[in-house]
């Protein structure tokens, strides 16, 4: 879609394994973007449920590091739970994936993060995460 | 892999076997990029195993797999105890699965999925599993889902 952004080297080993790159930013937050390729099929001809539950999760990481970063927060966090649907099949074609921080508060952030092929307003998958925060 | 092989396969054995399944299945796709081995099974459950490898990390501070690495080993295991409890093959999406991360999987620890079926509607499989790192008594994740049947029966 774009030129991988330079921060796509802050993506940590699962998501480089998988050619996950940074695409730009989408509705203030970082765009993750993933190629189809064989690594992350499923049933012949799809996307495995499991790969796009990772492009969430690095969309989701990215999400929260880049909402903590614009008020100045320190914390770091940890992942407590997910929940996620899989509402369409994902299709020989590149994924996107975005996180959006419904909630940073001080102990807690909830994160919903969205993956899309060709329309943003046609999820393929969406998950929900809890992330524990935490303060030194 | 092949939906046909797996059907043909059912056919020939007369009965889905997660061990021969896995066989070929587990060295394709994703599965097959995770290096997801076959563990162990039941009449309703199926057990898979993953190693731990660098360039599966996550975090690359502490060395802790992607907890995406978790969500595939439980999507496969739990996907496979349902065609183990029903005796055959039949194509499946996954509608929905939670995991709840008990604790990190150690680095350098190989991480077991055992996925249970505890409940088939007419076209709805309903699924719960534990991850692990060889010990069932001391998980480190929760995880529990649906799956739809999708199109005819082919065994």
């Amino acid at each position: 879609m774009t030129t991988p952004d330079p921060r796509t080297e802050l993506l940590p080993p699962y998501a480089r394994a998988l050619d996950m790159t940074i695409a730009g930013l989408h509705n203030g937050a970082p765009l993750i973007e993933m190629p189809f390729a064989n690594k992350v099929q499923g049933r012949p001809g799809f996307l495995h449920g499991g790969a796009i539950s990772g492009l969430l999760e690095m969309a989701a990481v990215a999400a929260i590091q880049h909402a903590l970063h614009e008020r100045g927060d320190e914390a770091t966090f940890k992942q407590v739970n997910v929940t996620i649907d899989f509402m369409r099949g994902g299709t020989p074609q590149p994924t996107y994936a975005v996180g959006e921080v419904t909630r940073l508060g001080r102990t807690m952030a909830n994160v919903e993060a969205r993956a899309w092929q060709d329309d943003p307003a046609k999820p393929i998958t969406i998950a929900y995460l809890h992330y524990l925060l935490k303060r030194n | 892999m092949s939906d046909k092989t797996i059907a043909e396969l059912a056919a020939e054995y007369g009965g889905f076997d997660p061990r021969i399944a896995m066989g070929f299945m587990g060295k394709a796709g994703h599965g097959g990029f995770l290096g997801m081995d076959y563990a162990d099974h039941g009449e309703d459950w199926v057990e898979l195993s993953v190693d731990w490898r660098e360039d599966l990390v996550g975090n690359p501070d502490t060395g802790v797999l992607a907890s995406a690495v978790v969500i595939s080993l439980m999507d496969n295991a739990t996907s496979m105890a349902i065609w183990t409890r029903l005796q055959e093959f039949r194509p499946q999406v996954t509608m929905d699965l939670r995991v709840d991360y008990l604790r990190p999987s150690p680095k350098g620890a190989r991480v077991y999925g055992r996925g249970y079926c505890y409940h088939l509607s007419h076209s709805i499989g309903f699924v719960r599993g534990v991850a692990h790192n060889g010990d069932l008594d001391e998980p480190l994740a929760h995880v529990s889902g649906t799956f739809i049947r999708v199109g005819d029966r082919i065994a």
